[in-house]
């Protein structure tokens, strides 16, 4: 490009091609600017916010409050205790499936591939007026039968088995398109082979051989399900569940500060975990798209 | 597979198609089974929600005698008057929203595509993949600080006697933004990168202005990325709840909205399962969206090499 564009000014005024260069710097620097202030404005007023009091001055009341907060410690658990066990389920259902595509009939592709990626077309709030529906059939059909208990427990308050099988739905499509990716760099019916002809069981395959060349993607398929896990608010809030995301909104009322706060806590916590899970693979360029690259689907469980 | 065992493939001519075959002895008998347990949960976990939904959103049972018909009443009402209504705003706001998140989302990846810092592009881009994932309630928060009625913002800026409202149509715009824009710049810097400076060249050689590059060359190639990324975008500001869920409450009639309202018992006897055909209508708009979005993210790859 340089070559021709230095080529130009021979023939023609070299005005016109100055002008060609210099008028995109203000243009891209205009539009850095003004996104730059639009994405940063939100976060550094957030943190005025919650540290100065008009007429009062500074305080960081806000913060220290936290921890003694009424309900915080045990939402927050809640939150954590169910994106471990979402996150050991996804990966349990999902890493095994996708060995089998490799190794199985080239159809099962297809199928795991359709299973995985339709939970992007129910939005949450659509799966649990549906997970309602089906929870309601507890009391009204099975109140007789040893079903019923199942019901009752899988809605226990203090570990909502249902919880994590809905966040295990929601997270299918980010587990999935990350391990994928991360499988296709290896060639596993050669490795199995290999193992199996050295003598390793089908456990030993899976755990020694492949799941340490899946070591990035597995972290990413984790961050991507814990962010989304803290985060989710309309499946816990509509089951009448409290963990993290819906004790910060019931918080909101009387802790206007606070709330905020713990926003910009949980925020620069999840930002802090994205972005070494960005920097988790190589540090070579290809890392930030693909920690990126699991991002651009609706991510059901933010919003 | 076949390329690691080219010998596999010995047999000439009409025994050609049988290699496959061949090859395929080397798969264990049962290796179709460590899918049986991801299958079997979507079937339990995701199809039995769906099918209860399907199924709410068609019969209704008398809770009298306890006999159910089927019935197109509760589709019906879903597309009438306050839930048409709701329908109708989501699907403004989202493709309002995701219209403004293209245009503004595309300028800033051509700002970083065309910037030869390459630390610029790794900081906007490493930015953009974690600004995409904040949503929900911490972002409703964070403005509710900035904008909100007594926010930093509005407070020095006195925006409350200008007549701003973050609890408006307009207010949602301002805060879906901030992570639609994001997921935008994501979707399209591969697509951006994909332009060649040669046709650029090429373009200008033959004597195209920047506009006419755009007009008959750019444009073009980006077109799929574009439509794909806006259809994306419309998917994700569509089935956002919790954000407007923490801050409107009712002002601005949004269906997820009306759904949450439903579920929560606010709505008249017999009404319940309008909830289901409206997450019906929901997942039928999102279907289409994934329709269109699936084909052209396939197609726009072919630009990302």
């Amino acid at each position: 490009m340089a070559a021709l564009t230095t080529a130009a000014p021979a023939t023609e005024a070299p005005v016109p091609v100055k002008a060609r260069r210099t008028r995109p710097r203000y243009w891209r620097g205009a539009v850095l600017a003004v996104a730059g202030l639009y994405f940063v404005t939100p976060l550094l007023s957030s943190f005025v916010f919650t540290v100065h009091v008009p007429n009062q001055g500074l305080t960081f009341e806000a913060y220290s409050g936290i921890l003694s907060a009424d309900g915080f410690t045990e939402s927050l658990f809640l939150s954590l205790s169910l994106a471990a066990a979402t996150i050991a389920l996804a990966l349990l259902l999902v890493v095994p499936a996708l060995v089998a595509v490799r190794l199985g009939p080239p159809r099962l592709r297809a199928v795991v591939e359709v299973v995985c990626m339709l939970p992007l077309v129910v939005p949450p709030i659509a799966l649990v007026t549906g997970i309602t529906t089906v929870l309601r059939w507890g009391p009204d059909h099975f109140s007789r039968t040893p079903l019923y208990q199942t019901f009752i427990a899988v809605q226990n308050e203090s570990f909502p088995v249902v919880l994590v099988l809905a966040y295990t739905v929601l997270a299918l499509p980010f587990v999935h398109r990350s391990l994928d990716a991360g499988l296709r760099a290896v060639d596993v019916p050669t490795l199995v082979e290999a193992a199996r002809n050295c003598g390793a069981g089908r456990a030993q395959v899976i755990l020694r051989v492949i799941l340490p060349n899946l070591r990035s993607s597995l972290a990413g398929a984790s961050f991507l399900t814990l962010a989304l896990v803290l985060g989710e608010y309309t499946i816990a809030s509509l089951l009448g569940f409290r963990p993290f995301a819906v004790w910060i909104v019931s918080v909101s009322g009387a802790e206007a500060r606070m709330s905020v706060a713990v926003s910009l806590l949980s925020l620069l916590i999840t930002w802090v975990l994205l972005l070494v899970l960005s920097r988790a693979g190589t540090g070579s360029a290809p890392s930030v798209p693909a920690a990126a690259g699991t991002v651009p689907a609706p991510d059901p469980g933010k919003e | 597979m076949t390329s690691a065992h080219p010998s596999a493939a010995p047999a000439p001519g009409a025994a050609a198609p049988r290699a496959g075959g061949r090859t395929r002895r080397r798969r264990p008998p049962r290796a179709w089974l460590g899918a049986l347990p991801l299958l079997v949960f979507a079937g339990l976990c995701f199809g039995l929600p769906a099918g209860a939904l399907l199924y709410g959103a068609f019969t209704r049972t008398d809770p009298a005698s306890g006999a159910t018909e089927v019935t197109g009443e509760h589709l019906h009402r879903s597309l009438q008057g306050p839930y048409l209504t709701s329908l109708t705003g989501s699907v403004e706001l989202s493709a309002l929203n995701a219209a403004l998140a293209t245009v503004l989302g595309v300028l800033i990846a051509q700002a970083v595509v065309t910037s030869r810092r390459g630390t610029l592009r790794g900081a906007v881009l490493t930015a953009s993949g974690v600004l995409a994932n904040f949503g929900g309630i911490p972002l409703a928060f964070a403005f509710v600080a900035t904008l909100g009625i007594s926010g930093v913002v509005t407070r020095l800026g006195h925006l409350d006697t200008l007549g701003w409202n973050l609890y408006s149509f307009t207010g949602l715009t301002v805060i879906y933004l901030y992570f639609l824009i994001p997921l935008m710049v994501l979707v399209v810097v591969p697509a951006l990168d994909g332009l060649r400076p040669q046709w650029r060249e090429a373009a200008r050689n033959t004597g195209a202005t920047t506009w006419q590059f755009w007009r008959h060359v750019g444009l073009p190639v980006l077109a799929p990325s574009l439509l794909g990324g806006f259809v994306l975008l419309f998917g994700s500001a569509f089935a956002a709840h919790a954000t407007a869920a923490a801050l409107v409450g009712g002002s601005v009639p949004l269906v997820t909205l009306k759904i949450a309202d439903a579920l929560s018992g606010n709505v008249l006897v017999g009404q319940e399962n309008v909830a289901l055909a409206l997450s019906l209508d929901m997942i039928v708009i999102a279907g289409l969206v994934m329709a269109v979005y699936l084909p052209l993210q396939r197609r726009s790859s072919r630009w990302l090499h």
